[in-house]
C-alpha cells in the first residue's frame, strides 16, 4: 500500500514534470507560412514551377484543399503527393491552403 | 553590460548614418548580422530566406567558390546525360536580388565566445547569429591508401567538380569489355540513394557505349535507400551488367593501391578496375569540426549535435548547423532535406531577432532518382521534431511503389519530376 501511493506519488511528480516541461519546450504551432515552405523545394518559389512539376500559385484556398484531401485519401491519382499529403493534419492542410491562395501569385 | 548595450546603439546608429549619407534609403536598419557560412544547399537557402524573412537582417555568406556545382545531378553528368553547366549555379541572384554579402573566402576559425567568424584571407566577421552549413568532408584514409592525391587516379566524385568531370573522362576513355568498380561506404554518408543511381547512370552509358563491360558494386552495408526499386530497375534496364556485393559478401573495401586501380576487401579479396569509384566515409566539413561543433565520440561521432526544434547546436549557442554536417535523426544528409532546413532555419532566426518564439517545425524530403532516362523512383517524407529527435511522420511518406498498376507510366512520369524536382529546387535556392 506504502508503495503503490509512493509509486502514485512518483508518477504523478513526474507527470507533473513532463507537463512542465513540455509548456517550457512547446513551440507555437506551425503556421501555413511555415508548412508551405515545404511545398516550394518542388512546386517551385511561390508555387511557380521551373520545369514539369505542376505550378500551384493563383489557386483557390477550396481547390488547394480538396486537391490535398483527394491525395491524402487517395482518391486522386498521384506519384509522390498521396505521400506528402498524409504528413499534414487537416487543419494543417487549411492552412497551408490559406497562404498559397493568399500570397503566391 | 550597459556598456555594451551603449556600443551597440551607437554602432547601429554610425550605420543608419552612413546609409543615409549613401543614399541606401531602402535598405532598412539593422537588426541583426547573420554570417551563414557555406554556399551550397543549406547556406545558399538560409542567406536567400533570412532576407526574405526579414530585410533588416543584414547576411553575409563566406563561400569560397563563385559558382556551386550541385551533387545532385551530377550522376546525369555521368551518363552523358547533362553538362556540367547544367548543375552550376552562380549567386548573382542573392547578391544582386537578395541583398546577401557574398565573401569569397574561406572561414577558417569561429570564436563561439566573441561571436566572430575568420577567414583565410584574414578577415573577421561579427556575427549576432552563425549558420554553419559546410556539407561533408572525406575522411581521407578511413580507407587504407586512399587520400586526396589517390582521388586523382580513382576519383570519388562525392564532391561535385573536377572530380565529376574525372570521373566522366575516365569512362569515357575507358576500353570496352573493362571493368567499372565502386567502393560504397556504410552508413552515415551523404545522400543515401546516390550511389545506387550512379551504378545506373554509369550503366545507362556502358550499355549505349561499351556494352561488354561491367559494373561491381562493393558496399559496406547489407541494405541500401530503395533497394528493391533500385534492383528492379537495375535487372530491367540493365540486365547482367551490374553486380552489387553487400558487407556480408565480403563487400567492404579496406584498401585501395591506387597505381594498381586495385580494391582490397576487408577479406583480402582484390579487385582490380578499369575505372574505380571510391566514395570514402565522411565527417562534418572542417570548419565544423575545428569549432567543436561535432560530436568527439559515440556512434555520430565527427557530425554536429543540434537541436530538432531549431538546428540550433547543442555545444555552442547562437550557432545553427544544418545540412549534411548535422545529426538531424530520421532526415537524410540530402540536398532537399537541407533547404528544407535552411527555410526553417531562417524564419526561426527571425522570429528570435523579432523577440518572437520560433514555431514548431515541419520539414520535408523529396529525393528523385533516375535509373534510366526515362525510369525515375522517389523516396518522401514530412518530418516533426520531438525532444528525442527528428522523426518522419509515420503512415506518411516512403518510397515509390514497387507494382504500380501502371508501372512503365509511373517511372515516366517520376523520371520527368526528376528534371522538374531539379529545375524547381535550383530555381528557388540560387535562380530567382
Amino acid at each position: 500500500m506504502i508503495l503503490r501511493s509512493g509509486t502514485a506519488a512518483f508518477a504523478a511528480a513526474l507527470l507533473a514534470l513532463a507537463a512542465s516541461t513540455a509548456a517550457a519546450q512547446s513551440p507555437p504551432p506551425a503556421s501555413g507560412r511555415t508548412l508551405a515552405a515545404t511545398c516550394t523545394g518542388c512546386h517551385g518559389p511561390a508555387g511557380k514551377s521551373a520545369g514539369s512539376i505542376p505550378s500551384i500559385n493563383g489557386r483557390s484556398e477550396a481547390d488547394i484543399v480538396r486537391a490535398m484531401q483527394e491525395f491524402k485519401t487517395d482518391r486522386r491519382p498521384a506519384t509522390v503527393m498521396n505521400r506528402h499529403a498524409k504528413g499534414f493534419s487537416d487543419d494543417e492542410i487549411v492552412a497551408m491552403a490559406k497562404e498559397i491562395s493568399a500570397n503566391w501569385r | 553590460m550597459t556598456q555594451y548595450k551603449l556600443s551597440r546603439r551607437a554602432f547601429g546608429g554610425s550605420l543608419l548614418a552612413s546609409a543615409a549619407l549613401a543614399g541606401c534609403a531602402a535598405e532598412p536598419p539593422t537588426k541583426a548580422r547573420v554570417v551563414v557560412i557555406g554556399g551550397g544547399f543549406g547556406g545558399a537557402t538560409a542567406a536567400k530566406f533570412l532576407r526574405l524573412e526579414d530585410p533588416g537582417i543584414a547576411v553575409t555568406m563566406i563561400e569560397p567558390k563563385d559558382a556551386f556545382v550541385t551533387c545532385p545531378g551530377s550522376n546525369y553528368v555521368l551518363a552523358g546525360l547533362k553538362r556540367m553547366q547544367d548543375i552550376t549555379h552562380t549567386y548573382a541572384a542573392l547578391t544582386g536580388r537578395h541583398g546577401v554579402r557574398h565573401v569569397r573566402d574561406t572561414a577558417v576559425a569561429i570564436d563561439g565566445a566573441a561571436k566572430t567568424v575568420r577567414t583565410a584571407g584574414g578577415q573577421t566577421f561579427a556575427y549576432d547569429k552563425l549558420v554553419v552549413s559546410p556539407g561533408v568532408d572525406l575522411r581521407w584514409g578511413a580507407i587504407q591508401g586512399y587520400d586526396e592525391a589517390a582521388s586523382a587516379l580513382m576519383p570519388h566524385a562525392w564532391q561535385a567538380g573536377p572530380q565529376t568531370v574525372l570521373l566522366r573522362q575516365q569512362l569515357e576513355a575507358m576500353p570496352d569489355g573493362g571493368l567499372v568498380v565502386l567502393a560504397i561506404p556504410g552508413n552515415p554518408f551523404r545522400c543515401p540513394p546516390g550511389p545506387y543511381e550512379r551504378i545506373a547512370m554509369i550503366a545507362h552509358y556502358l550499355k549505349a557505349n561499351k556494352p561488354r563491360s561491367k559494373i561491381l558494386a562493393l558496399d559496406a552495408k547489407d541494405a541500401f535507400s530503395k533497394q528493391p526499386l533500385f534492383q528492379d530497375g537495375w535487372a530491367a534496364l540493365y540486365p547482367g551488367l551490374i553486380e552489387w556485393v553487400p558487407l556480408g559478401r565480403d563487400g567492404r573495401v579496406t584498401q585501395v593501391i591506387p597505381g594498381e586501380r586495385t580494391l582490397v576487401s576487408e577479406f583480402g579479396q582484390r579487385h582490380r578496375a578499369a575505372v574505380a569509384n571510391v566514395i570514402p566515409p565522411q565527417m562534418a566539413g572542417k570548419i565544423a569540426r575545428d569549432a567543436g561543433l561535432a560530436a568527439p565520440d559515440g556512434q555520430f561521432a565527427g557530425w554536429c549535435p543540434v537541436s530538432p526544434f531549431t538546428f540550433e547546436s547543442t555545444r555552442v549557442k547562437d550557432i545553427h548547423v544544418i545540412g549534411d554536417a548535422s545529426i538531424a535523426g530520421a532526415m537524410p544528409k540530402s540536398g532537399f532535406a537541407a533547404s528544407s532546413q535552411a527555410k526553417f532555419v531562417a524564419r526561426a532566426i527571425a522570429a528570435t531577432v523579432n523577440g518572437r518564439t520560433a514555431e514548431a517545425p515541419v520539414y520535408a524530403n523529396t529525393c528523385y532518382s533516375l535509373i534510366g532516362p526515362d525510369y525515375g523512383i522517389s523516396v518522401a517524407d514530412i518530418f516533426r521534431a520531438t525532444p528525442n529527435g527528428i522523426v518522419a511522420v509515420q503512415g506518411a511518406g516512403g518510397v515509390s511503389p514497387r507494382t504500380p498498376p501502371d508501372a512503365a507510366q509511373h517511372r515516366f512520369q517520376e523520371a520527368r519530376y526528376t528534371d522538374g524536382w531539379y529545375a524547381s529546387a535550383a530555381a528557388e535556392i540560387w535562380g530567382s
